[in-house]
């Protein structure tokens, strides 16, 4: 029973990354890359580590998926234009393409064994893993917390750039501000319309605070 | 137990398990109008069926005969994709949750419990911790500005008391020493998990409480700024679906809070072997049916928060009290 | 705790050999059941609905709801950019969260040396959170700092 769930699942998972390149959209893009996930957390189940498997769905596919399904919709991201293919790309990417696949086709065949990588029948328990975490690889551990403070302040360095506000890494809507033109309204009238909302509690306002984002205006 | 048997007796669980689910659903919601009626000093639903037993079909028909409506420029796919996704999330979670304890019919071992995994709480709060995609795609893909505004605060407001919860979550985790919600249920023989982490069991119950977008905490569809919120443009099916899957979630949480906090199926035992085998089934649905019970009571007597308030209480006061929680939990434990 | 028999019992040898023969993936078997039963169930309410609710489409009906007014502007264009953040945060908070699950686990075996390790992680973790608060990341009342300012719904408007 074990190959063949591996060979469905496998193939769910190199489907749904074949898909991911191919979607012209970037949401469906995302939502394949969760169907990955997904996938390579049943093929992580299969090998005994229950906890990996379900830790790769509540991490990756509950978190840092929803923070690109996020983005998206920040960046209200539709089928980007495509770029003229440029000749030396393709003069200088394909040869590096075929090398790498090469290299790694090599690589294969090397480490090659005829005895498979499979469930052993030895479950990863839990307390197996909190025994390593905790006692062999502490530093590691450790440090990891470090990165996660690097991570932290350089995430809100980055997205909540004080002055001038800009949109985050500069990227968002330079092409859609531009639009605005003189045809939208007012500072004076879009203040007028923010009181209200604020005079109720504020809730319509917080939602509509843009104060760093991508979702400002400059009136010009 | 040969594997033929072992699916037969899992498709009659499960299927067992949904039919129980589709009817409490049903008339939890029911409960929920009787109840919230009585609070407001109104009667609610009582025409259908003696004392409006028979609401909750005639409001399914109701569902199914209403027209199904797509806006114009809404993702086709998307649209539809966002209720399944969200009833299967909600329908799939309680798979690994025990209700009672285990019997012998005719030989076979038999759980009250649809399976018994290792790391059956992770298991709940993985698939649950997707649930957020249900909300977020639904108000992108209806192009309604109230669909979108509401489930940007969906998707925020959710991240942020998952956190909250699964923080909540650790101090037990600690004193059972296992993810097995069977094991942690037999390490509460004692005593319930609720005396010792009682902090902990206040942030799961408010945290659950966000998760499952209820009043208080029922930003994503406040009626009175958003329409309906992430679902405004869904009718129908698809709208049912959505309410289907709230319940199921707030059945899920409180059958956590039950396992974790209050000791699961344990409860006094009497009786002839027949009732033994009930009786902790029994326990467990008191248990839940508080909770629901609490939803409800909740729902009638609290005002919704406000959004910036709902943010700084998550990220600025729960979190830290479970952290807070956590040490304080392992400094007692370790010089215990 | 909480066994009980209906039927004929068996000896404790014989239970032993039943419960431990659903293997390890046997178990999961179930949880697939679940699931395609809900998958099936899911598109089954939507097709009912489809074949047997009533269609009567016109533009008005099929135009967003918008209190009674004409939509204008594209809806899915822009947010503030503290859900981003909210998100990235969590993200950092919940891989701590993880950390958190074999920790409690392990936790009566590691005792002191389990809690030291754990305060030491949870103190760095904690600085960059005391980062993000004095920032204001959190704060979601903060006036704004740059006025003027448009709230996205107005900004959009005559945008397309």
């Amino acid at each position: 029973m074990h190959p063949a769930l591996f060979f469905i699942f496998g193939a769910i998972a190199v489907a749904g990354a074949v898909n991911l390149l191919v979607q012209r959209t970037p949401i469906f893009s995302a939502l394949s890359l969760v169907a990955v996930m997904g996938a390579l957390a049943v093929l992580y189940l299969l090998l005994g580590a229950e906890f990996i498997a379900f830790v790769q769905v509540l991490v990756y596919a509950g978190a840092i998926m929803v923070l690109f399904v996020f983005v998206i919709m920040l960046l209200n991201a539709q089928q980007p234009e495509s770029s003229h293919r440029s000749r030396v790309a393709r003069l200088v990417g394909i040869p590096v393409v075929v090398l790498l696949f090469m290299e790694v086709a090599g690589v294969f065949a090397a480490t090659y064994s005829t005895t498979p990588v499979g469930f052993s029948g030895r479950i990863i328990t839990v307390q197996a893993i909190g025994d390593a975490l905790f006692h062999q690889y502490l530093l590691p551990f450790e440090v990891t917390s470090v990165l996660f403070l690097v991570g932290i302040i350089g995430a809100v360095m980055l997205a909540a750039r004080q002055e001038p506000p800009q949109p985050p890494e500069g990227r968002l809507p330079r092409a859609q501000a531009a639009g605005h033109g003189g045809s939208g309204p007012t500072p004076e009238m879009a203040a007028a319309l923010r009181q209200p909302a604020r005079a109720l509690g504020g809730v319509g306002a917080s939602d509509a605070e843009p104060h760093a984002a991508g979702t400002e205006v400059k009136p010009r | 137990m040969p594997l033929g048997i072992f699916f037969l007796i899992s498709l009659v669980k499960v299927v067992l398990t949904l039919a129980v689910l589709l009817t409490l659903v049903a008339y939890v919601q029911l409960a929920e109008r009787r109840i919230v009626a009585r609070i407001q000093r109104r009667v609610g639903p009582t025409r259908v069926g003696p004392s409006g037993f028979l609401q909750p079909a005639a409001d399914t028909f109701k569902f199914i005969l209403k027209e199904d409506i797509t806006p114009t420029e809404a993702h086709p796919f998307l649209y539809v994709l966002a209720p399944v996704i969200s009833v299967v999330l909600a329908l799939t979670a309680l798979s690994v949750v025990p209700i009672g304890g285990t019997f012998h019919l005719f030989g076979y071992p038999i759980q009250f419990q649809v399976t018994d995994i290792n790391v059956g709480l992770l298991f709940v709060l993985g698939v649950t911790s997707l649930g957020v995609y249900g909300i977020v795609l639904a108000g992108w893909s209806s192009n309604s500005k109230y669909s979108f505004l509401g489930s940007l605060r969906g998707g925020s407001q959710m991240v942020s008391y998952e956190l909250a919860l699964g923080l909540a979550l650790i101090g037990p985790i600690m004193l059972a020493g296992s993810l097995d919600l069977r094991q942690i249920v037999n390490a509460q023989n004692h005593i319930w998990y609720i005396v010792p982490e009682f902090v902990a069991f206040c942030i799961y119950l408010t945290a659950a409480f966000a998760e499952t977008n209820r009043i208080p905490f029922d930003l994503p569809e406040a009626e009175g700024e958003l329409g309906a919120g992430y679902h405004t443009e869904y009718s129908s099916m698809k709208f049912a679906m959505f309410f289907l899957a709230e319940y199921v979630n707030m059945i899920t949480v409180s059958c956590i809070a039950t396992i974790v906090f209050l000791g699961g199926w344990h409860g006094p035992m009497f009786g002839p072997a027949l009732l033994r085998v009930f009786l902790p089934v029994i326990w467990f649905a008191l248990k839940v049916a508080f909770f629901l019970f609490l939803y409800i009571w909740v729902r009638g007597t609290l005002p919704r928060f406000r959004y910036d308030q709902l943010m700084g209480f998550g990220w600025k006061f729960l979190v830290p009290l479970a952290l807070a929680n956590i040490v304080v939990t392992g400094a007692v434990l370790s010089f215990h | 705790m909480g066994e009980y028999t209906i039927g004929r019992g068996n000896s404790t040898r014989e239970i032993a050999a039943m419960t431990s023969t659903p293997s390890y993936m046997a178990n999961y078997l179930p949880i697939l059941i679940q699931f395609v039963l809900a998958l099936a169930l899911a598109l089954g309410l939507i097709v009912a609905s489809r074949l047997i609710g009533q269609r009567r489409p016109g533009k008005i009906k099929l135009s967003p709801y918008e209190c009674g007014m004409t939509p204008k502007g594209d809806v899915r264009s822009g947010f503030a950019v503290k859900f981003y953040l909210v998100a990235i945060v969590f993200i950092l908070f919940d891989i701590e969260a993880v950390f958190l699950l074999p920790w409690a686990v392990e936790f009566r075996r590691l005792r002191v040396l389990g809690l030291v390790e754990m305060i030491v992680y949870i103190a760095i973790v904690l600085a960059g959170f005391t980062y993000i608060w004095k920032r204001g990341v959190l704060d979601w009342n903060t006036p704004e700092r740059n006025e003027p300012t448009l709230p996205p719904s107005v900004a959009r408007t005559g945008n397309h």
